[in-house]
C-alpha cells in the first residue's frame, strides 16, 4: 500500500471513530475500557478531533475538486457517485460546525436534517466505495486509451 | 424532603404574597421579554430568595403534563452496564433536579465576613449562551431557540445522556421507559429521555412569563434581554457589593445569579452537605455521586474555548485545498505548453 493511500486509510479512521464516538457508544459498549482507548469516551476530545480530521479532508476535498474538474469528462458513473456523497458530507458536516459557533444556532429540525444527513452520507460512501471496489470499479477516473 | 409534604405550606405563602400584593410588578415585566430581538436572560437576586418554594411548585404545576409518562416493565437493556434510571415513584422529590423536578432550591448556610447568612438559591438549567449539551448532541435533540432557551424534544431524544455528560452542572436528568427508543432498538440503544428546564416554553409561546418567575412573591427573578440583565446584574452586584455567577461560566449562561457571598464559599459549603436524595443512588437513578442533580458552583471555564480556532481552520481548509489544486494545475499546464513550445 503506497503511504499516501495508508494516511487517507488512517484519516478515515480517525474521521469515523471520532465521528460515531459522538454517539454515547463507546463506553456503554465497553471500548473505552480496553487500555488506551478511554479517549473514544471523551466527547470533547472526540469532537476536536473531528474538527481536526475534518479540515485535513477539506483541504484534500477542495485539491481532488480542482483536478477533478480538470477531468470532468472522464469521471466514471461510480466516480460521480462517490463524488456526490464527498460533497453532501462536506455540506452537511460545514453546517455543522457553522451551527456550533456562538451566537449561531439552526433550527433543532434543520439541526437534525443535518446530523441525520452526514450520518447516512457517510454510511452511503462507505458502502458505494466498498461495492466500487469488489465490482472492480473503484477508479474515479476513466483511463484515456 | 417531598413535594406533598411541603405544597400546603408553601401554597399558603405564596396566597398571603399575592394578597399583599409583592408579586404584581413581575407581572407589569411580562410584556417587555424581546423587545429588542435579543436572546433573553434571567437575572436572579439570591438576597432577596427567602426559600419559600413556590417557585419549585408553581414549575410542577406548570409543566406536571410534560412530565415522564413511563411504560414498564422497561426493556432489560443491554449491557446490563446500562441503568435504569427511573423516578416515577419518586416524583415529589424536590431537593434536587429529577425528570419530575426541573427546579429547587439550595439552601446553604455560610459564614461571610463574620455574618452567618442563609442563602436560598432557586437551581434550573443554566441556558448557556453556547450549551455543549445542543452544540454536543448528536441526534439534534438538544437545541438552542431563539430567545435564548436551551430545550430538549422529548420525542426525539434516546436518552444516551451525553448532554448531561457534557453540561459542567449534570443539569438534564434521565427517564427511562419512555420515547423514541422504545420503537428502534430497546434493549441497544437509547435509554429513555433526558429531561430538564425549558424556561416555560409552552407559556412563553403564550406571552406569559415563566411559572418560577411569576410565582415568586419575593421578586428574585427577572427576566429580560441579555444586555439589560447583565446591566442590571452588575448594577445590583456594584450595590449589594455582591458577586456574579453566569456571566463568563461555561462561556456565559443566560442564567445570571447575584448574591451577598462570595461563589467560591457557597460552593464549599455547599458539597458539605450531602443531600438527601443522595440515598436514592443506587443504581435506580443511575446517580453519580452525592451531589447528582445538584449543580456545582464552581468556576466553569469555555468547554469550546478552542473551537473558534478549529472553526476557522475547518472554514478556510477547502479554500487553501482549492487554491493548492489550482495552482498545482496551472503549473501543470505552463509545462505542458513549456514541453509544447
Amino acid at each position: 500500500m503506497r503511504t499516501r493511500t495508508l494516511l487517507f486509510a488512517l484519516l478515515m479512521a480517525a474521521m469515523a471513530i471520532s465521528g460515531f464516538g459522538q454517539m454515547p457508544i463507546f463506553k456503554r459498549y465497553y471500548i473505552a475500557d480496553i487500555p488506551g482507548m478511554a479517549w473514544t469516551a471523551d466527547y470533547y476530545f472526540t469532537h476536536m478531533m473531528h474538527y481536526a480530521g475534518g479540515a485535513i479532508l477539506l483541504a484534500l476535498l477542495g485539491y481532488a475538486a480542482v483536478r477533478l474538474f480538470a477531468a470532468a469528462g472522464r469521471v466514471t458513473l461510480s466516480g460521480w457517485l462517490r463524488i456526490g456523497l464527498w460533497a453532501l458530507i462536506a455540506v452537511t458536516g460545514l453546517a455543522r460546525v457553522t451551527k456550533n459557533l456562538p451566537d449561531m444556532h439552526l433550527g433543532p429540525e434543520l439541526t437534525m436534517a443535518v446530523d441525520v444527513t452526514h450520518l447516512a452520507a457517510v454510511m452511503l460512501l462507505g458502502l458505494t466505495a466498498l461495492m466500487a471496489r469488489l465490482l472492480g470499479r473503484g477508479e474515479y477516473l476513466r483511463v484515456e486509451e | 424532603m417531598s413535594r406533598k409534604k411541603s405544597t400546603i405550606s408553601r401554597r399558603s405563602f405564596l396566597r398571603g404574597a399575592a394578597i399583599a400584593g409583592v408579586g404584581a410588578p413581575a407581572l407589569a415585566r411580562a410584556g417587555a421579554q424581546d423587545a429588542k430581538g435579543e436572546e433573553l436572560a434571567t437575572l436572579l437576586d439570591i438576597s432577596k430568595c427567602v426559600g419559600c418554594g413556590a417557585c419549585v411548585v408553581a414549575c410542577g404545576e406548570a409543566n406536571e403534563s410534560r412530565y415522564p409518562k413511563p411504560e414498564k416493565p422497561f426493556p432489560e437493556m443491554f449491557p446490563p452496564r446500562v441503568k435504569v434510571a427511573d423516578w416515577s415513584d419518586d416524583r415529589y422529590v424536590d431537593d434536587r433536579l429529577t425528570p419530575y423536578n426541573w427546579l429547587f432550591v439550595d439552601n446553604i448556610t455560610v459564614n461571610h465576613e463574620g455574618t452567618e447568612h442563609e442563602i436560598h438559591m432557586p437551581r434550573r438549567c443554566m441556558h448557556c449562551t453556547n450549551p455543549p449539551c445542543a452544540n454536543l448532541c448528536p441526534w439534534g435533540a438538544a437545541a438552542k431557540k431563539d430567545d435564548g432557551a436551551v430545550v430538549i424534544d422529548p420525542d426525539v431524544c434516546l436518552g444516551g445522556s451525553k448532554c448531561k455528560s457534557v453540561c459542567p452542572w449534570d443539569i438534564p436528568q434521565r427517564q427511562t421507559g419512555v420515547g423514541l427508543y422504545l420503537d428502534l432498538l430497546p434493549r441497544f440503544a437509547g435509554n429513555g429521555v433526558m429531561f430538564k428546564c425549558d424556561r416555560c416554553q409552552p407559556r412563553m409561546a403564550e406571552g406569559k412569563l415563566p411559572a418560577c418567575i411569576e410565582a415568586c412573591p419575593m421578586q428574585v427573578q427577572q427576566i429580560g434581554p441579555r444586555s439589560e440583565i447583565i446591566a442590571k446584574a452588575k448594577a445590583l452586584a456594584a450595590e449589594m457589593n455582591g458577586y456574579i455567577y453566569g456571566l463568563e461560566e461555561n462561556g456565559g449562561t443566560n442564567t445570571i445569579y447575584v448574591s451577598p457571598v462570595p461563589f467560591e464559599k457557597l460552593e464549599q459549603a455547599r458539597a458539605k452537605v450531602a443531600p438527601s436524595a443522595g440515598k436514592k443512588g443506587k443504581g435506580k437513578h443511575a446517580s453519580k455521586g452525592k451531589n447528582s442533580g445538584r449543580p456545582n458552583l464552581t468556576q466553569v471555564g469555555s468547554p469550546f474555548e478552542k473551537e473558534d480556532m478549529f472553526a476557522a481552520a475547518v472554514f478556510t481548509a477547502p479554500v487553501a485545498g482549492l487554491a493548492a489544486g489550482a495552482i498545482r494545475l496551472l503549473r501543470k499546464t505552463q509545462s505542458g505548453h513549456g514541453e509544447d513550445s
